[in-house]
């Protein structure tokens, strides 16, 4: 990929606030046309970082290249190419849903004939065709989300900065959400996203996950999937106590967790233990419904990643 | 459980505001010692049973048991017996970790001589020990949590509320809590979770579903998956997955569409018959498919599928 091929690069970016450095030499690089997304907890740095790439807060070090514009000398030449959607999306509560959108489209300089298509195409695809000439005020969470995003999107920019959009929404409307990014994106829109759902990051292209401002690692879910030593085996059963304590000293597992409907173990190679870990439960006379190997989930994954990471740098 | 009573017993549960209907009719019950996830999509009606479980909003007909009390009928009794924890749970960011449990402590009415042993309680619970004296603000996320449900279950509640308790957390600190969670269930305690997260779903015991102020679906996690479903689940990867969502969301016998980053999960009446179909029809549009099968749901399949698409068949057929 050339040069040209990154719309969003970052360069050992760092910003301080005064107890608590919030990015820490932060570097990655986006491709056009690509969902990339900031995964960590709250405190992570992921809305500083956000804020630094939409030009609304100024780096202690490190640069920000974003549309081809450097967010340290030339913020204002990016904002036009740039769609920024804060944590809190400024929607006008007393205005209509229509309102709301006629008033960002103004704002962004939107043509009259333009923004009437576009309005009609982002509102059905975020199912709100029905709520045009409701307030936003009377708007549940998750629709206040959704028009956020539709007044975001108003105009069509390069890139997409979107601050945990989904934050409080449910799943219904979260896939709606979804739906709407990747159909952008075949227009050659790249998109930034964060989010403290983790089985989120499973719908990016790429993932970065943030702790403590730094970045513990940043691949593809599938090459997360790699990470994973051995496989994740679900033991169902109703009492699932006195199991997890039967099998604690087994070699070659390493992680139990109890779960809704029994245990999930991490275990070297499942081949082999499924059948030894059926046996040694039948034995100590437990009842299990099943042992079996199931899908990790994005969770198991990252866990195995952070502990690894951990791993290499004691 | 024989002889012992629910911990929480909704019977035929209605609550109209006006002339719309947030909670229509609803029944079921909760164990003691059952970690109980309640889910539904905004607006379903969960917080509105939340609000009349927890004795802040009177029902108009049914009727409510949480801990053997009856909700319309003793309200301040029904809050001496939950205790209750949300994401943005009111933890004092100005206070020390040491001066929210304490005032937690009094507000719940925990007695002086019990005071002490259960703040000591807590604080090992919540692996603060050598932290009382900071700034609460100043925790990490993860330790906010663990603290906050420490002060929800200071006196003792036999029936915890949690509002998804682990958003914003790191998954190490998640899983702590959800380990807590289970013991605390160990030991008797009833866990009612209202959640969107369905990561947090996978760790309760029992499920119940609502939609519209009616339940749709209830059972395990791992029943609701296998069960409740209608249709069967197919996983594809193939290229040009943005343009094959839009296709397959008109094909005909696929009943919805979803994208995962380079893959789609599609529903559709019958895996069998409709495997080669997907294959032949993105076929024809020039778009391969490098893998198509059959996969068991997650439970946000099973979420979407019994809330958003009954939705739109009833709305068809109206």
């Amino acid at each position: 990929m050339g040069a040209d091929d990154f719309t969003i690069e970052l360069d050992g970016l760092t910003k301080s606030f005064p107890d608590v450095r919030a990015v820490d030499r932060l570097s990655f690089k986006v491709a056009r046309g690509e969902i990339f997304g900031l995964v960590g907890p709250d405190g992570a740095g992921k809305t500083t970082t956000m804020r630094m790439l939409a030009g609304v807060l100024a780096p202690d070090a490190g640069s920000a290249r974003v549309a081809g514009y450097d967010m340290t000398r030339d913020p204002e030449g990016a904002k036009q190419h740039i769609s920024y959607m804060p944590q809190r999306f400024g929607l006008y509560e007393e205005l209509t849903v229509d309102e709301n959108i006629r008033f960002y489209a103004d704002l962004f300089g939107v043509a009259r004939a333009e923004r009437e298509t576009r309005a009609a195409e982002l509102l059905q695809a975020a199912g709100m065709v029905e709520f045009r000439s409701r307030l936003a005020g009377k708007l549940s969470g998750g629709m206040k989300q959704k028009l956020g995003l539709v007044c975001a999107l108003v105009h069509t920019p390069e890139v997409i900065l979107l601050d945990e959009p989904t934050n409080g929404v449910d799943p219904v409307s979260r896939r709606d959400f979804w739906r709407i990014l990747y159909t952008l994106l075949d227009q050659g829109v790249t998109i930034l996203t964060s989010t403290a759902y983790l089985d989120e990051a499973e719908r990016c292209h790429r993932v970065a996950l943030l702790h403590e401002g730094r970045m513990l690692f940043c691949d593809t879910p599938e090459n997360l999937k790699g990470n994973l030593d051995g496989a994740v085996v679900s033991v169902v059963c109703a009492e699932p106590r006195p199991v997890k304590e039967l099998i604690s000293g087994m070699e070659g597992i390493s992680t139990m967790m109890i779960v809704g409907d029994g245990l999930h173990l991490v275990v070297r190679e499942p081949g082999r233990m499924i059948p030894e870990l059926r046996a040694r439960i039948a034995a100590a006379g437990l009842e299990v419904d099943s042992v079996e190997e199931v899908a990790p989930s994005i969770e198991d994954l990252f866990v195995e990643a952070v502990q690894k990471k951990k791993g290499e740098k004691p | 459980m024989n002889g012992q009573p629910q911990a929480v017993v909704v019977q035929d549960l209605v609550k109209r505001f006006g002339d719309f209907t947030a909670v229509d009719n609803i029944s079921f019950e909760a164990s003691r010692g059952e970690i109980f996830g309640f889910l539904g999509p905004n607006g379903a009606g969960k917080s509105t049973t939340i609000r009349i479980l927890c004795g802040l909003l009177h029902p108009t007909s049914g009727k409510a048991l949480v801990a053997g009390v009856d909700v319309a009928r003793e309200p301040e009794r029904v809050r001496q017996n939950i205790g209750y924890m949300s994401q943005k749970f009111s933890l004092y960011n100005d206070l020390k970790v040491i001066e929210n449990l304490r005032f937690f402590a009094g507000m719940y009415g925990v007695n002086q001589a019990d005071a002490a042993e259960r703040i000591a309680w807590a604080v090992d619970m919540a692996g603060l020990t050598g932290r009382e004296h900071l700034l609460t603000g100043t925790l990490a996320a993860g330790w906010k949590q663990r603290l906050a449900l420490g002060c929800a279950v200071l006196h003792r509640p036999p029936i915890v509320f949690l509002d998804e308790p682990t958003s914003g957390v790191d998954p190490i600190s998640r899983r702590l809590f959800w380990e807590l969670i289970h013991r605390m269930a160990d030991e008797g305690v009833t866990v009612f979770v209202t959640t969107h997260y369905m990561d947090e779903a996978e760790y309760c015991n029992r499920l119940v579903l609502i939609d519209r102020g009616r339940i749709v679906a209830s059972g395990s996690p791992l029943e609701l998956k296998l069960k409740s479903m209608e249709g069967d689940l197919l996983l594809v990867e193939c290229d040009q997955v943005g343009k094959a969502l839009e296709l397959l969301q008109e094909a005909p016998g696929v009943t919805d569409a979803a994208i995962f980053g380079h893959a789609l999960h599609l529903v559709v009446p019958d895996a069998e018959r409709a495997i080669p179909e997907v294959k032949s029809y993105l076929g024809e549009r020039r778009i391969a498919v490098s893998r198509i099968e059959r996969i068991r749901p997650t439970l946000e399949d099973v979420f979407v599928s019994l809330t958003s698409l009954k939705g739109r068949r009833e709305k068809e057929q109206a």
